[in-house]
């Protein structure tokens, strides 16, 4: 029989807020739940969800322990061609869903030419664009290569990339080194500058980093990022705590095992002044530990939220390597001086992987520092936290937010509680110049499209319906 | 054009909060442009290429901040400096309480341990599915939302009642649970009489005269008025009733409604014989030897069942209450002779406007044994159907808060205005006799009633002083002195503006009919 009468009257409403203050005035327990209409309520498509709710739910818990269990390492580094599966001469590997060359924004066409003359395919913006329209060159999205790359996320044959493995699952990830702030090719900048710094990467950096983690042995990055988000970090927006705690631990070994002291001190100072220089391996550690949770049926669980610059794409676990897609927003930013969001180009790159791993703007209660790119006080930080619990499958076992008393980051984000809910994961981004070779224009946050995530949710579905009929 | 540009020496701001105030100023009215930034070698050449770069800058030092903007030759600059300097000093209320309220049920139920009702009034299209996941969540719904369609509302209330679960309404005004006034309804005392209502004023109004009577209700649980009817079938009426008997502060359960459907009614008998508590009923219209030889007290007014209720309630006999009205009958004659004796010869007819529906039923049903050629927008008994709801016909008796009147507006407990223009009309009619009207206090109805209607009743005395005739004004006052209106406080007002006040609809509308007969007979 119901026990409303035994208990104490608690009360949730959904509608009238003047319903709530009443209950207030009366200190009768309540709290008011911020509705919005769902965003698609295809009765069909949610039926095929309900019927197999056990199921999903089921598969869901499998794609989580699998996040969870990550045990992401650098071991090592090398170049893009050895290493990368499937990269080929004349592949370049791009952020997001996949993309034409016709269909490419400014900055990624901008990185594309960037790369062709660094490869040396071509001497001058021209060939390089028309060797990039040609189809002599191919183009693949990062993903597909167990890869990711921030912004355009060019992957040329030639580029060295550090190397990520999972010791939970044995899977493999890769990702570039971070060419630090201004003109850099991830935001489509090709000047001769901007080759100088990659050949100097090539040349100095890689072959002095790659000596010194063969000879000092790998390095457990998930401890790093545990410890960065007690020191201010999200690992998206904010790296600072990141690359210091990278730095005290590659410091000594650089010095120790690159022989030539002035090389030493070259490197230790590129990284000592990017404070982005974590930002892309906080990115392979969220797709290398990801990556396991991949291909588990019925599984609605997000394992890839990326962006082209044109196209925003997401992949599910339980949809194998099919992309669903939308328009790209703009995002609301800070402009640096001089720029306006008449400017900025739709968000671009893969580095929204933090956010699928529970970081990023899901863990921005982390990063008191950075809220101002939201606009408002620490609060809105702890407030936007909080908002996307609501669409994740789980919590965090290692990454925590000191002020949620170390409550760990929403982790897992669940499409169809994104559907149901209205809640769109919410993103920290840096904003490109939508023109080629300009670079960097301001940083901000915004909401992802929900067009991506209604496909993926029909995607889902149609899967299913397969999966019954076998 | 004129460029200003102050230098902040030694004053380091942190790019962000740079790029935040650059935001803002460039927002400021009167700013053509404008750049606020770090005296670095690479700021100064930026300024140098947007032309910003005033003599002053070339001195800077890398920690020194630098304001620059351009405007027209004659604006205002020690205002703008003014402006500048305020998005300069860092925002210092982190304080500031933004509490975030979930965005779902599941959310909402984990900040809230122990959640046991939703209250849902959203739009109806989507009120049926959250309503579902609240009950799949194990609890219990108010659903005040309407338009929700027949077919959930059938699907949620067999659900809920595999669970025992509530779900009242859709359409569910009031309710009051475990002593708090849900939605639309009274703060009245606790006590021993239970009530399921399918009738959101009629609960209101029972509970109301229960509570100023010196009794006091358990629980009060409402259902939505389409759950009597032979589709549902009764499923939230039988099992309010079912909780109502098993509860252990309910000694006396009184069932209010609209006609239920015939097997409901045959449903609601075989509950009550099992039930050893006292079963009050008033079903509005329903025909009283439908409930013969049943041990329901079956009452033919609202007023009628709250005064069995409390008899029953204080094992007093129920005779006790023939006795009361008795008396108030002649009392109710002695007045209505006084008025009437005041009227015009052209006074002939009652014009009701009522805010609650209920009442509006309530007062055609009295009408029906006494006055004829009675007309409604929501006709019930021997009522006719007006033609047009805007124009009076003879006796007329509205329900503004029927669809027609709503689309749009607020309801007409919250809204007054359409009703008080309602009650000018009337009173420049000169064939009306009286004006009956309802007033019902509460949550969720207007806080401050009395501002809306008494300009309109001096207007109505303005009215009727100029035409040298009476008109008398009859209301009801829905309400407790607990009610943050206070019921006692807005009974004086009227009263001191010339207006009867009756203790319940049913009384009133026994005044302002005989008022209207008695001026016939006359």
């Amino acid at each position: 029989m119901n026990q409303l009468f035994e208990n104490e009257l608690k009360v949730i409403n959904i509608g009238m807020k003047s319903f709530k203050e009443t209950l207030e005035g009366l200190k009768v327990s309540s709290i008011q739940v911020d509705w919005k209409p769902p965003i698609f309520s295809d009765s069909k498509v949610f039926q095929v969800i309900n019927q197999n709710k056990d199921k999903i739910e089921s598969a869901n818990k499998e794609a989580i322990t699998r996040i969870l269990n990550a045990k992401p390492y650098l071991i090592g580094m090398g170049k893009a061609l050895d290493v990368i599966p499937g990269m080929k001469k004349n592949l370049l590997l791009h952020a997001g869903p996949p993309v034409t060359w016709d269909k490419m924004c400014g900055p990624m066409k901008g990185a594309v030419i960037g790369a062709l003359i660094y490869e040396g395919i071509a001497s001058s913006t021209q060939e390089a664009e028309k060797i990039a329209a040609s189809g002599k060159i191919e183009f693949s999205p990062c993903h597909e290569h167990s890869t990711v790359g921030p912004m355009a996320g060019i992957v040329s044959p030639s580029m060295p990339v550090f190397i990520l493995e999972n010791e939970a699952y044995g899977n493999k990830a890769y990702g570039t080194m971070n060419e630090g702030l201004g003109k850099v090719l991830r935001y489509g900048a090709f000047s001769s500058d901007v080759i100088e710094r990659l050949k100097w990467m090539e040349n100095v950096l890689y072959p002095s980093l790659k000596t010194t983690l063969e000879k000092s042995g790998k390095v457990d990055l998930k401890n790093i990022i545990a410890q960065a988000l007690h020191m201010g970090d999200e690992v998206h927006n904010r790296n600072r705590a990141a690359t210091s705690l990278l730095y005290r631990i590659l410091a000594p070994s650089i010095v120790k095992y690159v022989d030539d002291k002035n090389t030493a001190i070259d490197v230790l100072e590129f990284i000592n002044r990017n404070d982005h220089f974590f930002l892309n391996l906080s990115m392979v550690v969220s797709k290398v530990s990801l990556d396991p949770a991949r291909n588990i049926d019925y599984s609605s669980i997000v394992v890839v939220m990326a962006r082209n610059g044109t196209d925003f794409g997401v992949q599910l676990s339980g949809t194998g390597d099919e992309w669903f897609t939308g328009p790209s927003p703009v995002p609301d930013a800070l402009y640096f001086q001089g720029f306006t969001k008449e400017d900025a180009n739709p968000d671009i790159g893969d580095s929204s992987i933090t956010e699928t791993n529970g970081l990023g703007g899901f863990a921005i209660a982390a990063s008191p520092a950075i809220v101002q790119f939201v606009g408002g006080n620490t609060k809105d930080a702890v407030n936007y936290t909080m908002k996307m619990y609501e669409i994740t499958a789980s919590e965090n076992n290692i990454y925590k937010i000191p002020y949620l008393n170390f409550r760990g980051t929403p982790t897992g984000i669940d499409v169809i509680k994104v559907i149901e809910k209205s809640v769109l994961p919410f993103i920290d981004t840096g904003v490109a110049h939508k023109n080629a070779g300009i670079g960097q224009i301001g940083a901000g946050v915004l909401s992802a499209p929900s067009e991506p995530f209604i496909n993926a949710l029909i995607g889902l579905t149609n899967k299913i319906k397969l999966l019954k009929e076998k | 054009m004129k460029i200003t540009g102050i230098v902040k020496k030694g004053e380091y701001f942190d790019s962000v909060s740079i790029m935040l105030v650059a935001k803002q100023l460039s927002g400021v009215k009167d700013i053509i442009d404008s750049a606020v930034l770090m005296g670095t070698k690479e700021n100064i050449s930026v300024l140098k290429s947007s032309e910003l770069l005033i003599p002053e800058f070339q001195a800077a030092g890398e920690m020194d901040l630098l304001v620059v903007f351009k405007t027209e030759e004659n604006a205002d600059i020690p205002a703008l400096l003014k402006a500048v300097d305020k998005l300069l000093k860092p925002d210092k209320d982190m304080s500031e309480d933004k509490n975030l309220n979930p965005s779902s049920l599941d959310g909402a139920v984990s900040a809230l341990p122990g959640a046991n009702l939703a209250m849902i009034s959203i739009a109806g299209r989507y009120a049926g599915d959250v309503a579902m996941k609240s009950l799949q969540m194990g609890l219990n719904v108010m659903l005040f939302s309407d338009n929700v369609p027949l077919e959930k509302e059938i699907e949620l209330k067999t659900f809920a009642n595999g669970k025992g679960l509530f779900v009242m309404g859709p359409d569910c005004g009031t309710a009051i649970i475990n002593g708090a006034p849900l939605a639309f309804a009274n703060v009245v005392n606790r006590g021993n009489i239970g009530i399921v209502g399918a009738s959101g004023t009629g609960l209101q109004e029972v509970s109301c005269i229960i509570s100023n009577a010196g009794c006091g209700v358990s629980q009060a649980i409402g259902t939505g008025g389409r759950d009597v009817k032979k589709e549902v079938g009764g499923i939230m009426f039988i099992q309010g009733l079912k909780a109502l008997a098993e509860d252990k502060n309910t000694d006396v359960i009184l069932l209010v409604s609209k006609p239920p459907a015939k097997e409901v009614i045959e449903k609601i008998k075989l509950e009550v014989a099992k039930i050893n508590k006292s079963v009050v009923s008033v079903f509005l219209g329903s025909s009283p030897e439908l409930l013969y030889g049943t041990k329901i007290h079956a009452a033919s007014t609202l007023e009628e069942a709250a005064f069995l209720s409390v008899a029953l309630a204080q094992n007093q006999p129920v005779t006790s209450v023939k006795e009361i009205s008795n008396k108030q009958d002649l009392e109710i004659k002695e007045l209505a002779k006084k008025e009437s004796s005041k009227l015009s010869s052209k006074q002939k007819y009652l014009r009701a406007l009522f805010s609650g529906g209920t009442f509006c039923d309530e007062t055609q049903l009295i009408c029906n044994e006494i006055l004829s050629d009675v007309y409604s927008n929501t006709p019930v008994g021997n009522a006719k159907k007006l033609k047009d709801s805007n124009i009076s016909e003879k006796n007329t008796i509205i329900d503004l808060g029927d669809d027609e009147f709503t689309v749009g507006k607020p309801h007409p407990m919250i809204d007054y205005s359409t009703r008080c223009k309602r009650i000018i009309e009337e009173a420049e009619d000169p064939e009306t006799a009286v004006i009956l009207l309802d007033i019902v206090l509460g949550y969720g109805s207007n806080m401050d009633p009395l501002a809306e209607v008494i300009p309109v009743i001096r207007k109505v005395k303005e009215i009727t002083s100029a035409r040298k005739c009476s008109l008398p004004l009859v209301c009801s006052v829905t309400g407790t002195d607990k009610d943050p209106q206070n019921r006692t406080s807005v009974v004086t007002a009227l009263k001191s503006e010339g207006v009867i006040v009756m203790k319940s609809n049913a009384a009133a509308s026994r005044l302002a009919i005989s008022i209207v007969y008695g001026k016939g007979k006359k």
